[in-house]
């Protein structure tokens, strides 16, 4: 919450780092690289577990279950970097399953369903930027508020009533692999938004921009970057990107409920900061993302075939959010200290 | 992250700024009062049951546990924090104390309280330890909280749940016996709340955590030793979370593992709604509980006009955002004033 005080922390180590001649780099490829290790290490724990993780089923799966999720993931990275937050990203979910189902209950051609969702998905992270960027509301409460309104809305919509009947050789998408591999459609499709993601961070300016809006806002504003549009655009990005993943949840399970994906905002999140995101902005790469995605994805599988309750699931993936933020602080405070240290004389 | 917009107001002679941010909190909390009234009287207009003395305890004992809660997440968002775990620690507790009562049937029924009030105490604890020692953002913190106790809960559980049966005649007692119409319940928050509310506006390390949150540097220049008052903030809103859910078996008498789930986002809305600032530094106790009311009211009287309740939570949720909306127009409004009184005084 202490964003200011964390922004000037973080610029401060970033100016640093590059006084001291450390590129900034260095520190990506040390969370890149445990993450790489931690990965590993899940895919032996799970071999070691049981005997039916280490085949090409166990990928069909893990892209399976974790496709939405992973989708989601990528916008909020973004939002994350430029220390903001969005906390509606699984009610947003839920609303568009909702949404889906109601218009095609009434009898609309699946198609423009699909169009009409992904337009209220856009409106409804337009009214997060909105509230965000032209009131300049805290990103958390404006969030926690649509969170709550979004997922009321699709109880107003649907209440305790569940739509199916969709046309099969949709939900075949769903729940079949991509023809002649073992990757699951979500799954393909996260793969080809993460390398648009990753280039546009990485390689274009308004990834650039959106670095230097999570370092110091103020700064960017000054040096000419449109750091209100940016995050705007950035919200109604989340919204779009988190209405297309209620459409494929949808497909999945080949009905819509008000409550479909409550409670994934924690995954989400746990997904992002364990990729090494920063919660205090300026810091991350996709690449992190991904591989805390598979990882993430490869731990549930092992708890799933060991079955280990989805509740208790929980207890490791808070653990897991946890862990990710208290190591790189409890690092970097390490770090400050034998700064200090080495300075006095 | 809005430091573009707040230029920072000239300030004028500080009593006289103090007085009129205390009138503007006394304005919220009669506003907030207003709006309760207006609510209940059209709903008693269409429906003449609504203003009947059980609707009424009702209303207050619905929104009692909300409230208890609420005053916790106040001290803590005053600190500009956020507590996101207080629907499970009051979910665990409340579970815990059910236990206590079947293992031994004939324990005192302040034993049962008190066990709540420890239960949540350290999960309290542990929230503020972490927050304060390893500074990782509340938010952050208490979210991961949320659903590693909403974990154990199921685990403790494992499918059972707590019968009235096994809860003593005396402990339920306290969630629907009344002395003079007014529940018990009722009558044990509306006490936490003035006392609270008292302590917030008299002691000085309550002062603090105002300070802290409207400026955690100048609050740490002037020698406020942040770290503990957020740490004490945290340990006060989980030790009274562990309350409510001694208070909320004695209100069912029954609990499985999903007691108070979703309860955080409510809690959040009615302090939000009861004018507590959501960047920290403002807000009352008293305008917290009555933002609990509110929303009670409101949802009553959804049922009472024979809306659906499903209605509740969209409702909840658009309360928020215009509460924190309605905030931010405010303070635009008495900064520009304030900017343009300063300039006159100035000149």
């Amino acid at each position: 919450m202490n964003v200011m005080a964390a922004d000037q922390l973080t610029a401060s180590r970033a100016t640093r780092e590059i006084e001291a001649g450390v590129p900034l780099w260095r520190a990506f490829v040390r969370w890149e690289s445990a993450l790489v290790f931690l990965m590993i290490a899940t895919i032996i724990f799970g071999t070691m577990q049981s005997e039916h993780f280490f085949n090409t089923t166990t990928l069909f799966f893990v892209g399976l279950n974790m496709g939405e999720i992973a989708i989601m993931a990528l916008p909020l990275t973004l939002i994350v970097i430029t220390a903001e937050i969005d906390l509606s990203v699984a009610s947003m979910l839920g609303l568009s399953s909702t949404l889906l189902g109601y218009l095609f209950q009434r009898g609309w051609p699946i198609a423009w369903c699909m169009v009409a969702v992904l337009v209220v998905g856009a409106a409804g992270g337009a009214l997060n930027g909105w509230l965000i960027t032209k009131l300049g509301l805290p990103s958390i409460a404006v969030t926690i508020g649509t969170l709550t309104l979004f997922r009321g809305i699709a109880e107003i919509i649907l209440g305790t009533d569940s739509v199916g009947g969709y046309p099969q050789s949709l939900t075949n998408v769903g729940v079949l692999p991509i023809p002649g591999t073992q990757i699951a459609y979500s799954f393909g499709i996260f793969i080809a938004l993460a390398i648009v993601f990753a280039v546009v961070l990485h390689a274009t300016p308004v990834g650039r921009s959106i670095y230097a809006i999570g370092l110091q806002a103020e700064a960017a504003h000054f040096s000419g970057i449109r750091v209100d549009r940016i995050k705007f655009l950035l919200f109604v990005l989340s919204g779009l990107v988190c209405s297309f993943a209620g459409i494929l949840w949808t497909l999945r399970f080949a009905t819509s409920r008000y409550d479909a994906g409550t409670g994934l905002e924690l995954t989400v999140v746990t997904i992002v900061l364990l990729g090494g995101v920063s919660i205090f902005g300026g810091r991350g790469t996709i690449v992190g993302v991904v591989l805390a995605v598979i990882i993430v994805g490869c731990l549930q599988e092992v708890l799933t075939l060991l079955t280990v309750d989805a509740q208790v699931q929980n207890i490791i993936t808070g653990g897991l959010l946890l862990a990710s933020v208290i190591l790189p602080n409890t690092a970097e405070g390490v770090r400050r200290f034998r700064s200090r240290a080495r300075r006095k004389p | 992250m809005t430091t573009l917009i707040d230029a920072p107001a000239p300030a004028p002679a500080p009593e006289s700024r103090l007085r009129r941010t205390d009138a503007l909190l006394r304005a919220r909390e009669l506003g907030i009062g207003l709006a309760i009234l207006v609510v209940f009287g059209v709903t008693t207009l269409k429906n003449h049951n609504f203003a009947e003395a059980a609707s009424v305890q009702q209303l207050l004992s619905g929104a009692a546990l909300i409230a208890l809660l609420a005053v916790g997440e106040t001290l803590v968002i005053v600190t500009r924090n956020v507590d996101l775990s207080v629907g499970s620690v009051l979910g665990l507790s409340a579970y815990l104390v059910g236990d206590f009562f079947v293992k031994h049937p004939g324990a005192p029924v302040l034993a049962g309280f008190a066990l709540g009030i420890a239960v949540g105490t350290i999960f309290g604890v542990i929230n503020g330890l972490v927050v304060t020692v390893a500074r990782v953002p509340s938010l952050v913190v208490t979210l991961a909280a949320l659903y590693i106790i909403r974990g154990l809960d199921a685990v403790i559980v494992d499918g059972k749940q707590i019968d009235p049966t096994s809860i003593p005649a005396a402990f339920q007692a306290v969630g629907y016996r009344t002395f003079f119409g007014v529940p018990w319940l009722v009558i044990i928050v509306t006490a936490i709340v003035l006392i609270v509310g008292f302590a917030m506006r008299s002691f000085r390390a309550c002062r603090d955590l105002y300070a802290i949150g409207s400026n955690p540097e100048a609050a740490a220049l002037a020698g406020v030793r942040s770290g503990r008052r957020v740490f004490a903030a945290f340990t006060v809103s989980g030790a009274l979370a562990g309350l409510a859910g001694a208070l909320f078996l004695s209100e069912f008498a029954t609990v499985n593992s999903t007691g108070g789930s979703g309860y955080e986002l409510l809690v959040v809305a009615a302090v939000v709604v009861g004018g507590v600032a959501i960047n920290g530094g403002s807000g009352t106790v008293l305008g917290a509980a009555l933002g609990a009311l509110l929303l009670n009211t409101i949802s009553q009287a959804l049922v009472a006009a024979k809306v659906s309740s499903f209605w509740n939570q969209a409702v909840a949720g658009a309360l928020l955002l215009g509460a924190i909306v309605f905030d931010r127009w405010l303070g635009r409004r008495v900064a520009r004033s304030e900017a343009i009184r300063g300039e006159r005084h100035g000149s």
